[in-house]
């Protein structure tokens, strides 16, 4: 790759996954406001959300830990925008390094790790019983994650060629989902991702009703305005993820048709203007608004981003569907029924390495 | 204008604090977010912790066991903030004017911790949806 392009990147790596992520997270609220026959807010509603706490005053509780409680959301959203860099850094210039499946896997526990830090140290009952609960749920799906991020490294395995290391680069150029191993691995991995994201069958930690936004019941300002943003990168890194790990990331497929003559990069920003320029329109029309969203998935399918819109739009409609489920509800969910399907998948996934056969 | 203020306008997220009242300016609130109304359209949210709001709904005329909680609820509410009695009791002790436990209205033990307090009125008994929208937009436009 030559240098300017390169350069490019880099520079806009960052603010592009959190404006990305700003977006998400409006698509998220609109969504969910038309399955509820609402309106919904305007375009530039999380963009002034974040924008208002940056500007409001940080209060500290008086026997809380400051520099734990101060670090924490600084520590998860570092860690959630080196784990989108990483996969960007695979998507656009399809370089990787050994291990990167692991490192991936323990950057995508940070955020939920800097959540309990911050939470147990602002001493509240409340963000307490969070923290319990969001530990609870941690222990319970990440078991089920892990095993199936193993499907896909069997599944994997048996396809790289002789001398390429097995990095999310090679996985990326297979699509395990296409398989009935992988198809389970898939469909847990989504419920994974949901919990992840505190999205809300698995929103026990934030409970809005019993608990007061649990874990970030504390928190104001500035602080509260940067796990807003992680959360809202979360949205961009972690569907990101399960595109490249099971739908055979962004390369050799009909919907990257039209981004690949012109690479992705100059295909990016130029969406990215038009959502701005058309969000700016916005407030002149009233229908301009679902126009305007339904605009904004036609883009992400040109550019090649159909398959991270399909998974979010998935995440989104699990969301509305469905009450919140107890925390002793959810493990057994994880625990039981995901890790023994996923047990099944695994031995699935070896007899069909060891006797050749692609679609088990 | 400063840009703070510009985004406070544009995202108000408001807590409801009930102080002893009968409930139906509670349930008119939550009106206030269903389907018809939809205050989200204007970036308002119901939030459930006061450290998150900009705005308390405060409810109520004030009981003596409710004082000194409102004050304790508006010292953790991050500045800028403003404050919204609603309803008749809200404003000015409504109907238990005369009562003993009653030590309001809002306004009076707001002023107590904070006098530069910016604080809304919205009366009505209960008042309707449409009118908490309103006193909403007028108290912004005159922040």
């Amino acid at each position: 790759m030559s240098v300017p392009p390169n350069i490019l990147f880099w520079i806009i790596v960052i603010p592009g996954t959190v404006i990305l992520g700003l977006v998400a997270s409006w698509i998220v609220r609109k969504v969910s406001a038309l399955v509820q026959w609402r309106v919904g807010p305007p375009f530039l509603q999380p963009f002034y959300d974040v924008a208002k706490l940056m500007g409001k005053e940080i209060l500290v509780p008086q026997d809380a830990h400051r520099v734990v409680f101060m670090a924490a959301p600084i520590v998860g959203l570092a860690g959630v925008i080196l784990l989108s860099v990483m996969l960007w850094r695979i998507i656009v210039t399809e370089t990787a390094f050994l291990g990167d499946i692991i490192v991936a896997i323990y950057l995508m526990v940070l955020p939920s790790l800097a959540l309990i830090l911050g939470s147990s140290a602002s001493a509240s009952p409340h963000a307490s019983v969070g923290t319990s609960r969001e530990m609870k749920l941690v222990m319970g799906y990440e078991l089920s994650l892990v095993l199936a991020f193993i499907v896909v490294i069997i599944k994997t395995a048996a396809l790289v060629e002789p001398g390429q290391q097995l990095s999310l680069a090679a996985i990326a150029q297979h699509a395990p989902v296409f398989s009935i191993s992988g198809m389970l691995a898939f469909l847990v991995s989504i419920l994974c991702i949901q919990a992840k994201l505190g999205f809300v069958p698995f929103d026990m930690a934030e409970a809005e009703t019993e608990l007061g936004s649990g874990v970030l019941i504390e928190y104001s300002g500035a602080l509260l305005a940067i796990w807003k943003l992680m959360q809202a990168v979360m949205l961009v890194a972690l569907p990101l993820f399960l595109v490249m790990v099971f739908l055979g990331g962004f390369s050799a497929d009909l919907l990257t048709g039209l981004a690949k003559p012109v690479g992705i990069l100059p295909v990016g920003i130029i969406v990215l203007l038009v959502f701005v320029v058309a969000g700016l329109l916005a407030r002149f029309n009233k229908y301009i608004d679902i126009l305007f969203l339904l605009a904004l998935i036609a883009a992400c399918l040109l550019a090649g981003l159909g398959k991270y819109v399909l998974i979010l739009v998935l995440l989104i409609l699990i969301k509305n569907t469905n009450p919140r489920v107890r925390i002793d509800q959810a493990m057994k969910f994880f625990w039981v029924y995901c890790s023994t399907t996923l047990v099944v998948a695994i031995i699935l996934a070896l007899i069909g390495n060891s006797y050749s056969i692609g679609w088990l | 204008m400063s840009w703070k203020i510009k985004a406070l306008k544009k995202s108000p997220w408001v807590f409801h604090v009930n102080t002893g009242a009968c409930n139906n300016c509670d349930i008119e609130i939550v009106n206030c977010l269903t389907p018809k109304f939809d205050v989200e359209r204007f970036g308002i949210k119901l939030v459930g912790s006061p450290r998150h709001a900009d705005a308390l709904l405060v409810t109520g005329g004030v009981t003596a066991q409710a004082a000194p909680r409102l004050r304790e609820v508006y010292r953790q509410t991050p500045k800028p903030c403003v404050v919204f009695a609603i309803g008749a009791c809200g404003c000015g002790k409504g109907i238990f004017t005369t009562g003993y436990h009653m030590v309001g209205p809002v306004d009076k033990i707001i002023k107590e911790i904070d006098p530069n307090a910016i604080i809304a009125y919205v009366p009505g008994c209960p008042p309707k949806p449409e009118a908490m929208i309103s006193g909403i937009v007028k108290a912004l436009a005159a922040l």
